[in-house]
């Protein structure tokens, strides 16, 4: 179970540890959970990430950082990997590798965007596309530390089909209490649903989420436009900019 | 470890077959990432001011008139993050720190960068010296956007990029070696990114 004493990668040494792929499961047609068995893993707090490291047969490497999408569980490392098609690494992560495959990984890593279950107040997570991964891995660890910060999640994403964690978040909405879910459909909405397709906007931060005097941790991942989008949205609400933490991924919109 | 091998890994030979040479781990990227721990800090340029504070707590200050009266550089550099890419042939405008720095009366041996939005990041004070450090301000010949640490931001190329803080506001000039803000959640101190600085211990 979850190491009590994880310092959060603070100042300790970080190795590279072999990591055998334990277990995969499909959330999207081009993303897939990898759950891998990293037998000396050290522990890590929900928020973190890990390096990845890919060697050739002829020497050629390269790294890559991942999301842990779940709270620390003994050896046990689980990743969600988005496919970017013209990626050199996400590829290989998402089509090739298989259970009982060994790679290297390192970690954890970042002591920052990191949710502890000991903070009581309330949260509010904002997710666009994949950005939701270290998300996830949060309201995990709340339900499991038994916590009862008020958690509110807005989850931007192109279509009903793109969700990860769809089954999970559902089930989890209804069962753990506190816990709030809120889409927003950027080019389709399900059947029924009450809004067309449009991109996040102040209205839907200022709904969804908590008033600025609450005094809420925010956190917000996604691709870069979008999360410099939201960001700027929550201090023009008046959210003080320093409980507004931020994991940006991708190219720049502009 | 030695690298263990991912068999039908093959990755991409570009970098490589342009002659390319990059520091370990990295990969080529054409456009311009963003990393930021948090909001992007609107800082307006009738109200910056750059500071320098010796260690015997003399403070120097300019203002961004003063900061534009200044003889700049266009330096073209190499930047290498520690999420991986590296970017090359940037083209900047900006102050040489040695300009700054002359006529400050000073012994101390390392810095901490302060940032507008409360960022701050420590390095060697001869880091900054000898033409390896700007205070930038335009970037591809235009001004420095928000996002890149606009409207000025170190220019460190040689060391990781969060050593380059973006919103720079002051230098303090100090005779011990104190972590910022990255350092103290676990990354190098110094960020060499040749010999692969990436996290404490490295």
């Amino acid at each position: 179970m979850a190491r009590a004493a994880v310092s959060g990668g603070l100042n300790r040494r970080l190795t590279w540890h072999a990591a055998r792929l334990a277990e995969v499961v499909e959330e999207t047609p081009s993303a897939r959970t990898l759950v891998f068995d990293v037998p000396d893993w050290p522990g890590h707090l929900p928020g973190q990430h890990v390096d990845v490291r890919l060697t050739a047969e002829d020497g050629y490497s390269t790294q890559r950082s991942y999301s842990i999408a779940t709270p620390a569980d003994g050896t046990r490392v689980a990743l969600t990997v988005q496919r970017v098609d013209d990626g050199e690494v996400s590829p290989y992560l998402t089509e090739t590798l298989v259970p009982g495959d060994v790679i290297e990984l390192r970690g954890p890593v970042g002591g920052w965007f990191v949710w502890r279950a000991a903070d009581p107040a309330p949260v509010l997570l904002i997710a666009g596309g994949s950005g939701i991964v270290p998300l996830m891995a949060m309201i995990r660890a709340r339900r499991e530390a038994g916590s009862r910060a008020l958690f509110r999640l807005i989850y931007s994403v192109r279509t009903p089909e793109d969700r990860f964690y769809a089954d999970e978040l559902r089930t989890r909405a209804r069962d753990d209490m506190g816990l709030d879910v809120g889409y927003v459909y950027t080019r389709q909405a399900p059947e029924g649903w009450p809004a067309a397709p449009r991109r996040l906007s102040v209205a839907d931060v200022n709904n969804g989420g908590w008033p600025p005097d609450f005094q809420p941790s925010c956190f917000v991942c996604g691709p870069t436009a979008f999360v410099e989008t939201v960001a700027d949205i929550l201090v023009a609400l008046g959210h003080d900019p320093r409980r507004v933490k931020t994991e940006r991924f991708g190219p720049t919109g502009s | 470890m030695g690298g263990i091998v991912s068999p039908g890994f093959r990755g991409r030979r570009g970098a490589e077959g342009g002659g390319v040479k990059l520091p370990p781990g990295q990969y080529l990227t054409e456009d311009f990432p963003v990393l930021t721990a948090g909001p992007t800090p609107r800082v307006p340029t009738d109200t910056w001011e750059f500071v320098v504070v010796t260690e015997a707590g003399e403070k120097h200050r300019w203002s961004w008139a003063e900061l534009m009266a200044l003889p700049s550089e266009q330096p073209t550099v190499d930047l290498h993050c520690v999420t991986k890419w590296s970017k090359l042939g940037t083209s900047w405008q900006g102050v040489s720190l040695d300009v700054l720095l002359d006529g400050v009366d000073t012994a101390a041996d390392y810095v901490m960068v302060h940032s507008y939005g409360g960022y701050t990041t420590n390095l060697p004070f001869e880091d900054l010296r000898n033409g390896q450090a700007w205070i930038a301000y335009k970037f591809d010949g235009e001004d420095l956007h928000p996002e890149h640490g606009g409207p000025a931001r170190l220019l460190v190329p040689h060391l990781y990029l969060w050593k380059s803080a973006k919103w720079v506001r002051g230098l303090r000039l100090t005779d011990e070696d104190e972590p910022g803000f990255w350092e103290s959640a676990g990354y190098h101190d110094y960020g060499d990114p040749w010999r692969e600085q990436r996290y404490q211990g490295d």
